[in-house]
């Protein structure tokens, strides 16, 4: 039900008896659906964003293209896997265009992440070649402004 | 010298309005969760503001036509037809205004000779007698009855027509109370408008904001789109409301005459806000409907909220608020709003604020976030509880 799954995407906090008004549905209903979905990996995971450079944490976010040779029978998905197991991968795509894939890659400094590159990303057999990009500056994260300057301006009280 | 005895006793004998003295307290109390606010608590759509923003790069901040840019009035001529099967031309049937409070004051204007009587059910919006009262007419309330879910009947009507009457101003989704007018019941109305040959105006502000079938609009009805002012606008369903824009749709004569005051007093709305309109409605539909969809949720939480606190509530079907009785408390709807934002600071309005027979109710706006009225509803609660 993509409602129901739209709301938790939102706000996975709220219960299944408020989903259930909100829905106008039976509670029993809606936490068996949720059940369902988690069981199914429709829902993979709850999610929370994190502003690290408001936590005071230092974190180097760094955006790679990688060009590979694809393989015979497994295409692109056997060097991706590769990629993808590595812990400082937060993200994995494959792309169309110049380049076949798309990491995303998040370590304490530049040195870590650029120490990634070299020694373990680009000497994957396959590999042909990689650009890295790092990121300055964090805007929005899955749909969320994280410095969002509009509150609300109305008046208390209108007609 | 006494200066207030030189102001106008026309504009004296109207009373101000009760949700500015309730404002004034809830403006002095701090942490206050308020469900008192009458419009969105969404920001206009990005799409929207960004091509206001757009405008004015282009140079739009000059006057338009009295009547408002053609392009907006053809969209809206356009909006209509697509919406609800009733054609006007934008050239002489379409006026742009300054939101519907400008349009209600205009038609009143337009068609009111003085001592001319208005239907006007209650509760209702709060600027509807006062409209009629300062363009010299009289306004007569129909008082609406939660036992009727708030519906207007022509038992009534018929009770209270007489020959100076000359209008019916309705406005539906009504704002308080949330109450609707299904179709059928609509038409009866209509029958008795063209029996007593009455112009009907039609507030329709909230008309997107209908959650249970879907809204019938006044025009649209068979033989009423000459005798009807239809007002509708962009406040509420794109949440616009301090862009103050409005229009009015009628036949040449109606229209033209409000043009008329409207030239000489408005000259026209903001350009702004008109270039903005367009936008609004040409590509607004995807906004509108999430924030429907939004509300319509709010509003099943706020019906299920208040039935676990044990307050008698009429199921709202339109605009975003829920209008809950408070009288098993024994409190007035004044006392009530006061105490409860005292003892827990929610605020709310009271309902007598919306005519005499709100009295008794306390209307309160869901447009305000879900975790917002899931605390409000606790507070609440909490404060019925001690008072049931």
């Amino acid at each position: 039900m993509r409602e129901l799954l739209e709301l938790l995407e939102k706000d996975h906090t709220l219960t299944a008896a408020q989903l259930a008004v909100m829905l106008a549905m039976p509670e029993a209903e809606v936490a068996a659906l949720i059940k369902e979905y988690e069981a199914e990996k429709v829902i993979v995971k709850y999610h929370t964003i994190v502003n690290w450079e408001k936590a005071g944490t230092d974190r180097v976010t760094a955006i790679i293209e990688v060009r590979i040779t694809p393989q015979r029978e497994v295409g692109f998905d056997s060097i991706a896997e590769r990629i993808y197991r590595f812990p400082e991968v937060r993200s994995l795509y494959l792309m169309s265009g110049a380049y076949d894939l798309l990491a995303i890659i998040e370590g304490k400094n530049l040195k870590e992440v650029a120490q990634f590159v070299t020694t373990k990303l680009s000497t994957i057999e396959g590999v042909i070649g990689t650009t890295t990009h790092f990121q300055l500056k964090q805007y929005k994260e899955a749909g969320v402004i994280l410095e969002d300057e509009e509150e609300d301006r109305r008046l208390a009280v209108s007609p | 010298m006494n200066w207030a005895e030189r102001v106008s006793p026309a504009v004296r004998a109207i009373p101000p309005s009760g949700i500015r003295r309730f404002f004034d307290i809830v403006a002095e109390t701090k942490g206050v969760i308020s469900l008192g606010v009458g419009e969105p608590d969404f920001v206009t759509p990005w799409h929207i503001r960004e091509s206001c923003v757009y405008g004015l790069q282009q140079g739009y901040t000059a006057y338009t036509s009295n009547y408002g840019l053609l392009e907006l009035r053809q969209e809206i001529a356009k909006h209509c037809a697509a919406t609800y099967g009733v054609e006007y031309d934008p050239r002489k049937e379409a006026l742009v205004t300054v939101g519907v409070s400008e349009a209600v004051d205009l038609a009143m204007r337009a068609i009111l000779s003085p001592g001319d009587e208005v239907l006007v059910p209650e509760p209702s919006y709060v600027s509807y007698k006062a409209c009629v009262a300062l363009a010299g007419g009289v306004p007569v309330t129909v008082p609406t009855t939660v036992e009727n879910d708030f519906r207007l009947t022509v038992d009534q009507l018929e009770a209270l027509v007489t020959p100076r009457t000359k209008a019916l101003l309705i406005g539906y989704p009504n704002n308080p109370t949330g109450a609707i007018m299904p179709r059928d019941e609509l038409a009866a109305i209509a029958a008795f408008a063209a029996r007593h040959d009455l112009i009907v105006i039609s507030d329709e502000i909230y008309a997107t904001l209908t959650y249970s079938g879907t809204h019938t609009c006044f025009a649209a009805l068979p033989g009423m789109r000459d005798r009807t002012i239809l007002l509708n606008g962009f406040s509420k369903a794109y949440a616009m409301t301090g862009w103050r824009i409005g229009y009015a749709l009628s036949n040449p004569d109606f229209i033209g005459a409000m043009t008329k005051i409207h030239q000489y007093t408005m000259l026209c709305a903001p350009v702004t806000a008109q270039v903005a309109a367009i936008e609004a409605l040409r590509h607004g539909q995807c906004s509108v409907q999430k924030m429907v969809d939004e509300y319509n949720r709010r509003r099943r939480l706020m019906v299920e909220g208040f039935k676990n606190i044990g307050l008698d509530c009429f199921e709202p079907k339109g605009a975003f608020y829920i209008f809950p009785s408070v009288k098993q408390t024994g409190l007035s709807s004044l006392a009530f709003a006061e105490e409860l934002l005292k003892a827990e600071k929610v605020a709310l309005v009271p309902g007598d604020a919306f005519g005499a027979c709100g009295e008794g109710f306390v209307r309160c706006s869901y447009a305000s976030s879900t975790a917002n009225l899931s605390e409000a509803l606790t507070r609440i609660g909490r404060f019925v509880k001690n008072r049931l």
